[in-house]
């Protein structure tokens, strides 16, 4: 018996010490792009990295890295694809729970399950193939010269990132919908409200938090998209106001550069990479916060 | 009269929209996939140049390799994670006590890696398995770092499906006079067995689309990796975005992304028919 005991508390450990993996893995992913990465900030200056806003690496001379247009290319097709996914998919979430019969829900959950699963790689071979040639076209159709655009831009990668963070904001604002007590609709609709009235001005303020967590999950989804932002974004790495034409984002700035990239420059890239992930460290930590607000 | 609620207007439009969205990606990739499918098998049949070529060449495209690469990376990222995942899940379901600081940070840090974006799991196997642990450009270095990616993913759903296991099922386990491991082993994990595959193939389905994480660590060359702890091998994806990226190859392109698509459809659809399962033994 006391045997018996010993060997069960051994497979506890054991488990134990599997399941602090992830933590090994979290801490190993950190030590190694902070390793690698902070030398290089160090070696190019933390401000003039951050805050410049030429990047030209392949200067030899006098080569210069500022990613500051990448991380406003991040930030700006970021906004747009929450401009664009957000309204689409709270929209649809309370459509999934509040308008939907029962039938078509068990047609539409599986759809939006799918949207999930499509790998990005298609996502952005369709806005290769049919959103920039649309949206140059549309736009070129105007004949207005401040309207021209060759279809890479910032409008195209937000329009396809919104498409992208659809499922991630329906999905949760569909648990945070459902997560209202039944009571708060079914009073207000005793008090003599419309189902619209109920839906929008009773459950859906008592669902705030919930929605606000998918929009931070849908921020984090956006930001760090690379593969269906490099085919429709254009990638110049440069500043600019104009939506219609072309931006690089930090993401595709890895990507596009690291096959070719040695020394500083690769250092460069990595260190790119690290501002990323402080970024989505951010989105995590804004996540979990709001999350926690949602338990209470 | 019944007037037209402006706010039920919009949320049809928006259901509508989510849809149309995801008919309309699927129905024109297969529409300009499938026809060349068709043709590459004509080819293949007729021995010109095809996708469906035993051999890589610039010639014809193929993606056999890749899909050959695709399949090791699958078995191996799979194996590894789902052994770590399914302990993990069931250490924190079973053994875990309730409000254990511990289990908090397992789940924060489960919860972060999720939330890591694939590029960031593409530069960190290029820096620690390529360069630091010294396995180069090889496809083991692009299924190590995909098996990371899935881990929270496995670890996620084997959790709902434990917790979905009736608290009775214990209880009759240990009352009977088994043993905790016992219990977990021959009650338990059958129980779930369904949720636990769909969150399976569901990883597998993220490992098939996966590229950004691929492209520096298993890397791009064309061939079979038979040696996958030394030679590197492109996966389906990244074939795809070699094809759409060198440009030269538009059609055949369609056709790759056709056959991807429906991959991933189908993997979807089997996961959700296990998950339903799942619910339905309730």
């Amino acid at each position: 018996m006391l045997r018996e005991k010993g060997k069960e508390r051994i497979y506890e450990i054991f488990f134990l010490l599997i399941a602090s993996l992830s933590i090994v893995c979290v801490l190993v992913i950190c030590v190694f792009l902070f390793g690698q990465g902070i030398p290089a900030m160090q070696k190019i200056g933390l401000f003039d990295f951050l805050t410049g806003t030429t990047w030209n690496p392949a200067n030899e001379s006098n080569p210069s890295f500022g990613i500051f247009p990448m991380i406003l290319g991040s930030i700006y097709i970021t906004a747009g694809a929450i401009i664009v996914g957000v309204p689409i998919g709270v929209l649809t979430a309370i459509f999934m729970t509040k308008y939907c019969p029962d039938h078509f829900y068990k047609f539409l959950k599986p759809v939006v399950d799918l949207m999930a699963g499509i790998p990005s790689i298609i996502y952005g071979f369709f806005g290769m193939t049919v959103m920039v040639p649309f949206i140059r076209d549309f736009f070129n159709g105007f004949g207005i010269k401040a309207l021209q655009t060759n279809g890479l831009s910032i409008f195209t990668a937000s329009l396809l990132l919104g498409f992208m963070i659809l499922p991630t904001v329906i999905n949760l604002s569909e648990s945070a919908i459902r997560a209202v007590p039944d009571f708060y609709y079914e009073g207000s609709r005793a008090l003599g409200a419309t189902h619209e009235k109920a839906v929008f001005q009773v459950v859906l303020p008592a669902a705030k938090s919930g929605v606000l967590a998918s929009v931070v999950l849908g921020i984090g989804r956006a930001i760090g998209e690379t593969m269906a932002v490099i085919m429709v974004a254009g990638n110049q790495a440069r500043i600019t106001t104009n939506i219609l034409s072309g931006i690089r984002t930090l993401t595709a700035n890895v990507v596009i550069e690291m096959a070719y990239a040695a020394d500083l420059h690769k250092e460069a890239l990595i260190a790119t990479g690290v501002v990323l992930f402080v970024f989505i460290l951010i989105i995590n930590l804004c996540f979990s916060i709001v999350k926690r607000k949602v338990g209470n | 009269m019944k007037k037209l609620n402006p706010l039920k207007f919009l949320v049809y439009a928006a259901a509508f929209f989510t849809i149309a969205v995801v008919v309309y990606i699927i129905g024109y990739i297969l529409y300009k996939g499938a026809p060349q499918i068709v043709t590459e098998i004509s080819n293949y049949m007729q021995g010109e140049y095809s996708l469906f070529d035993y051999k890589y060449s610039s010639k014809n495209v193929s993606l056999v390799p890749s899909v050959i690469n695709t399949l090791i990376m699958i078995v191996i990222s799979l194996g590894i994670s789902t052994v770590l995942g399914v302990s993990t899940a069931i250490y924190l379901v079973e053994y875990a006590k309730t409000g254990n600081k511990f289990v908090e940070i397992i789940r924060i840090t489960s919860e972060t890696l999720s939330g890591i974006p694939s590029i960031i799991y593409g530069l960190f196997g290029m820096i620690f398995f390529v360069t630091y642990v010294g396995l180069g450009f090889s496809l083991i270095s692009g299924i190590l770092t995909v098996a990371i990616m899935i881990l929270p993913l496995i670890i996620r759903s084997t959790e709902e499906a434990l917790k979905a296991v009736p608290m009775s099922y214990r209880e009759a386990s240990f009352g009977l006079g088994a043993a905790k491991l016992r219990t977990i082993w021959v009650i338990i994990l059958p129980s779930a067995m369904n949720g636990v595959l769909a969150g399976i193939i569901l990883a597998i389905g993220r490992v098939i689309g996966e590229t950004a994480a691929l492209l520096y660590t298993s890397g791009t060359t064309t061939q079979v990796a038979t040696n996958f702890m030394e030679s590197g091998g492109r996966t389906l994806s990244v074939h795809m975005y070699m094809l759409t990226s060198e440009g030269t190859h538009f059609e055949q392109a369609y056709a790759t992304a056709a056959i991807l698509l429906l991959v991933v459809v189908l993997i979807n659809a089997l996961s959700y028919v296990l998950a339903k399962r799942l619910t339905k033994g309730r």
